[in-house]
């Protein structure tokens, strides 16, 4: 209770105040200074001796390796690799995710045989593939990029026709009323409508390919980062395996922030 | 020469549930009929079935005679929640319906520019739906419906999204816009006043399955139920009327508690 003195009679506020919290805010200089005292504190245990280099080698011996690795060129050959490995990966799990979600989303003869075969297949490890795959198609690019796909199909196609499923009804109905052909209502009003939810899938399908890229690598080949990892590891060359982990979470944070301007553009009606 | 729209022993059925059942009614042109009752009465099928978003069970809907020459869509609906299309602007929500006719871009253009400006949304052609309020973005619903130069306006609950200020700025648009050209058209309400104010007609559904419980013509014409004179007959219009939705909501409201 407040108490509140006016004019020399002592008046009780008839409510406390109760209407606070359950507002959190990101502050941004809270979020840096976390960072940074969270990088120093790590420098210092290093500097100090309290950690051996040899598991947890110091922020600047990562700096170190990362600048060594960069000037060698060993760095652009590992990226370059995985680079084009996610990128093909993706696109054709996501083109095909989209067209079969569409599908699925449209038409009931897609979605009696494409929702319960989405629902025994998306949760198999597709990395548990890869063996099947290089079996299959022999031992080049071919597998890692199909496990990627996979990877990246499932989550799309279903973001894909839960979005078209989302569309409001009124729309539709809105678009028939005017007797609007059946291909307009698919890319007028179901494709824009569906929209959020599929970008929502690619954002969720992406941190799945620098997954599936960083295993699938990690088994069968010798340029990528995947690969780099597991060599810097069977060395002990943790300084190496440190800076690579910095280089995908980099390639991560780039994918996403690229998603964000993307959804920014394409999202602004909202 | 003119049109009649014609509406004859329709019925509907959902699975089990009997929605309408042998609705008749004729519309003249440049007629609007307010269509109220109870909820649950099918006043939203009888306009789907019109408009063909619904098949009925049995039952017919025609225009008979000859419809205005550069119609593009004879029956043309006005939706309760606007159904604007979020990521379009006001000109391209606006023009949609006209993008699978063939028409020159030129006149494409000039029925958008003709429709805004009829609903006062010019110099608003370039916003975007969430920059409007509730009743502007109804008069851009109102602006796509009249870029096609329907035969019959078909307005399911056109107002009831809307605040009453709103609602009455709307009403005396839709007034305008009647009074400036011949507007055949069904209204549908759950509310007796608007019926009352902007129908030439009102029909009363009984509860499900739909049935005519009765049409009503308002006794004074749409141009002076504003005079004082004039209120005595409305009003007693009004507590006829609602003497049976009363009737007729207190039975449904019961049939439904028992399920």
């Amino acid at each position: 209770m407040v108490d509140m003195s006016v004019g020399g009679t002592r008046r009780r506020a008839l409510v406390s105040f109760r209407g606070g919290g359950f507002a959190p805010v990101s502050i941004t200089w809270i979020s840096v200074l976390f960072f940074v005292l969270l990088i120093g504190f790590w420098q210092m245990a290093s500097s100090l001796g309290w950690v051996s280099g040899l598991f947890l080698p110091s922020p600047l011996r990562i700096v170190d390796a990362l600048q060594r690795l960069a000037l060698s060129g060993e760095l652009t050959q590992h990226v370059t690799a995985s680079l084009a490995r996610i990128g093909a990966g993706w696109a054709v799990g996501a083109v095909l995710g989209v067209v079969f979600g569409g599908l699925i989303g449209l038409f009931s003869i897609w979605r009696s045989v494409g929702v319960p075969f989405i629902a025994a297949m998306f949760p198999i490890p597709k990395i548990a593939l890869l063996p099947l795959f290089i079996l299959w198609l022999g031992i080049g690019e071919a597998p890692k990029i199909v496990t990627i796909a996979l990877g990246v199909f499932y989550p799309i196609a279903i973001g894909t026709y839960a979005g078209v499923d989302n569309v409001a009804r009124t729309l539709i109905r809105m678009g028939q009323s005017f007797n609007m052909p059946f291909h307009h209502i698919a890319f007028k009003i179901v494709a824009p409508g569906a929209l959020p939810s599929v970008l929502a899938a690619v954002r969720i399908s992406t941190s799945i390919a620098l997954i599936l890229m960083v295993s699938a690598e990690m088994i069968g080949a010798d340029k990528g980062l995947g690969a780099f990892l597991l060599t810097a590891g069977n060395l002990m060359q943790t300084d190496n395996l440190m800076a690579g982990i910095v280089v995908v979470a980099a390639i991560g944070l780039c994918i996403s922030g690229l998603l964000t301007l993307v959804e920014r553009s394409m999202l602004s009606w909202r | 020469m003119g049109f009649e729209l014609a509406i004859a022993n329709v019925s509907h059925s959902y699975a089990k549930m009997r929605a309408l059942e042998d609705v008749s009614v004729t519309l003249n042109e440049g007629e609007i009929l307010a269509v109220i009752g109870p909820s649950g009465c099918g006043k939203s099928t009888l306009l789907g079935v019109v408009g063909g978003l619904i098949a009925p069970s049995s039952g017919s809907v025609s225009l008979l005679g000859e419809t205005p020459p550069d119609t593009l869509n004879p029956y043309t609906f006005i939706f309760q929640d606007f159904a604007l299309l979020p990521w379009r602007s006001v000109a391209g929500n606006v023009g949609l319906p006209l993008e699978h006719h063939r028409l020159g871009v030129g006149e494409r253009k000039a029925r958008v520019a003709d429709a805004l400006a009829r609903t006062g949304l010019s110099e608003f052609a370039d916003a975007l739906p969430k920059q409007l309020s509730g009743g502007m973005r109804q008069r851009v619903g109102i602006a796509r419906a009249l870029v096609v130069k329907p035969a019959v306006f078909l307005m399911d609950e056109p107002l009831s999204a809307l605040d009453a200020q709103t609602r009455e700025l709307l009403m005396d648009d839709f007034e305008d816009i009647w009074r400036r050209e011949k507007t055949t058209g069904i209204y549908v309400t759950h509310n007796l006043d608007e019926a009352i104010r902007m129908a030439d007609r009102v029909m009363v559904l009984r509860r499900r399955p739909g049935r005519v419980r009765e049409i009503v013509a308002v006794p004074v014409p749409r141009g002076e139920r504003r005079k004082p004179a004039a209120q005595g007959a409305l009003r007693a219009l009004h507590e006829e009327l609602w003497a049976n939705i009363r009737e007729e909501a207190k039975l449904a409201d019961r049939e439904v508690a028992r399920g």
